[in-house]
C-alpha cells in the first residue's frame, strides 16, 4: 500500500494518476517519477495534449461520436449512406467498424449500454436522441452494434422493442465463432449462437 | 487453505458458481463476482476475458451457472477453467423486463452474502441464498411467471433468508392472526388494528394477499392479481428491502424509467 508518502505536488499527481483506469497505486508512483526524470518538453507536449482534448474536443450533436466540431468528419461527410445508422455503445466501435471499411452508413453512439446494476437505465444513454433521429425519412435500416456481451444483448432487445413500432428495418451484427480460433475451445453460448445464424454457401 | 480443497492442486479449488456482475479491469480481464454454494461470495480475476477469441466465451457473464476451477490469489481469486453448466443469462437478456428484473436480484443477493474472508467466509446463509437466486434465475429464464412478481417474491424470500421475514397474515408485533388491514415496513409486515402505529399504509387486501401469496409461494393466487394490486405491493417490497439494506437499489430506480414509459 502506497500512502501519502511524498509531499505536495509529487503526491498530488501520483493521485491524479491512480484515478485513471487501469492504473494502480504502484502504477500511478511509477509514471510520476518517469514523468519527473522525463524530459521537460516531452512532459509540457503530454500536458498541451490532454488540455487541447479537454477544451476542444465535444460530442458531435447528431452522433454523439467524439468531435471537434459541432458534427463529426462522418455526420459531414455526403458521399456516406444517409439509409443506414449503425448503433454503437462508444466512440471506440465507430473507429473499430471504420477499421473494416465494409460499412459506409452513419453511426449513432449511444454512451453505454443498459446495465442497471450500475445505475445506467435507458435515460441514461442516447436512446430519446436515436429515437428524434430516426424520424428522418431518409433513414431505412438500424444496424444494433452493441457489445456481444450481456449488457450488449439487453439494451438490444430493448432498442428492438422500441424500434418496433417505427416500421424500420432493425438489424443486429452476427455473432458466433470467432476468425482464427478452434471448434473445440468454443464455449455453448458461442457455438449455439454460430449455428443459428449459419448461413448457405451453395447459392 | 485446506477448508477449500477438493482433491485438486492445494492452492485450487473447484465450485459451481452464478455470476453476479463483472468489472472491467486493465485492458482485457475482468472482475467477476460469483455466488458459489459452499464458499459464498467469491470475487475473481477473469484474464483475457474481454477478447473476443477468450476461451471463458460467454461463461462468465452475468447470470450464467458455471462449473469453475479457481487458484486462491493475494486479494482476488483466479479463474483458471470455467465450464457452462445453464447458460440463463442467454434467454433473460432476450426479454428486456427478465433482464432488469435479473440485475435487482443479483444485485440483492450480493448485498445480502458475505465476502469471503479467509477460508471461515462465506456466510452460514450462504447455501440457501444460493438455491434461492438459482431458482429465481432458473424461473425467470424459462418464462415461469410476469418477471416483477418473480422479482419481489425473490425479494421477501432473499430477506426471509438473511433473518428479515415479514409477515402478511398474522399481525407483525403481536401475532394476533390475521389477515389484517394495515402493513407498517419497520415493523415487518401487517399489523392488527391494536398494534398499528401511525404512519402505517393501508393497501387493498388484494395487496396484501398477493404479497403473502408471494412470500409463501402461492402462484395461483399471485399470477391471477390483478395489475393494481402488482403494483402496489411491488411498492410495499420496494419500501420493505430499502428499509433492511438501508439503501436504494439501482436496478430498481432503472426499472422506473423503464415502467414510466411502458405502463
Amino acid at each position: 500500500m502506497v500512502g501519502n508518502v511524498y509531499e505536495g505536488a509529487v503526491q498530488d499527481l501520483i493521485d491524479e494518476l491512480g484515478r485513471l483506469p487501469g492504473i494502480g497505486p504502484k502504477s500511478a508512483q511509477r509514471i510520476a517519477f518517469h514523468i519527473l526524470e522525463a524530459d521537460p518538453e516531452d512532459m509540457l507536449r503530454l500536458a498541451d495534449a490532454i488540455r487541447t482534448v479537454k477544451d476542444k474536443v465535444k460530442l458531435c450533436t447528431i452522433c454523439f461520436n467524439v468531435s471537434e466540431q459541432e458534427t463529426c468528419s462522418i455526420c459531414r461527410d455526403e458521399r456516406r449512406d444517409p439509409s443506414q445508422v449503425c448503433v454503437v455503445e462508444e466512440s471506440k466501435d465507430v473507429m473499430a467498424i471504420e477499421r473494416t471499411r465494409t460499412f459506409r452508413g452513419r453511426y449513432h453512439v449511444l454512451g453505454g449500454a443498459i446495465n442497471p446494476i450500475a445505475g445506467i437505465g435507458p435515460d441514461q444513454l442516447h436512446i430519446r436522441e436515436l429515437l428524434t433521429r430516426l424520424q428522418d425519412a431518409a433513414i431505412e435500416e438500424v444496424i444494433l452494434a452493441t457489445d456481444p456481451n450481456l449488457e450488449g444483448e439487453a439494451t438490444a432487445t430493448y432498442l428492438s422493442r422500441m424500434l418496433g413500432a417505427t416500421g424500420l428495418k432493425v438489424t443486429r451484427l452476427a455473432s458466433g465463432l470467432p476468425v482464427g480460433g478452434d471448434l473445440e475451445y468454443a464455449d455453448e453460448v458461442t457455438l449455439g449462437r454460430a449455428f443459428e445464424g449459419r448461413r448457405s454457401v451453395t447459392g | 487453505m485446506a477448508g477449500r480443497g477438493g482433491g485438486y492442486a492445494a492452492n485450487s479449488y473447484r465450485t459451481d458458481a452464478l455470476v453476479l456482475r463483472t468489472y472491467k479491469l486493465g485492458e482485457a480481464d475482468r472482475i467477476i463476482v460469483l455466488l458459489t454454494p459452499g464458499h459464498g461470495q467469491v470475487r475473481a480475476v477473469a484474464k483475457g476475458v474481454r477478447r473476443t477469441t477468450s476461451k471463458f466465451g460467454a461463461t462468465l457473464e452475468p447470470f450464467m451457472l458455471s462449473r469453475l476451477q479457481l487458484v486462491h490469489g493475494r486479494n482476488l481469486d483466479i479463474i483458471t477453467q470455467a465450464q457452462s453448466v445453464t447458460p440463463y443469462g442467454t434467454a433473460i437478456a432476450a426479454d428486456y423486463d427478465a433482464y432488469a428484473a435479473a440485475s435487482a436480484m443479483v444485485e440483492t443477493a450480493e448485498r445480502l452474502t458475505v465476502t469471503e474472508v479467509g477460508e471461515h467466509g462465506g456466510g452460514v446463509e450462504a447455501p440457501s441464498q444460493y438455491r434461492l437466486l438459482h431458482g429465481a434465475l432458473a424461473a425467470l429464464a424459462r418464462r415461469a411467471h410476469a418477471p416483477r412478481l418473480l422479482l419481489d417474491s425473490y425479494l421477501l424470500r432473499a430477506l426471509a433468508t438473511a433473518g428479515w421475514a415479514p409477515s402478511f397474515t398474522a399481525c407483525a408485533r403481536c401475532g394476533a392472526p390475521g389477515p389484517h388491514r394495515s402493513v407498517n415496513v419497520t415493523l415487518g409486515g401487517s399489523v392488527c388494528d391494536d398494534c398499528r402505529p401511525p404512519g402505517s399504509s393501508t393497501p387493498a387486501p388484494q395487496s396484501v394477499a398477493l404479497l403473502a401469496a408471494l412470500l409463501s409461494g402461492d402462484w395461483t393466487t399471485a399470477d391471477a392479481a390483478p395489475e393494481a394490486s402488482r403494483r402496489e405491493a411491488a411498492g410495499i417490497v420496494a419500501g420493505y428491502l430499502q428499509f433492511h439494506l438501508e439503501r436504494h437499489l439501482k436496478s430498481l430506480a432503472v426499472m422506473g424509467q423503464d415502467a414510466d414509459r411502458h405502463p
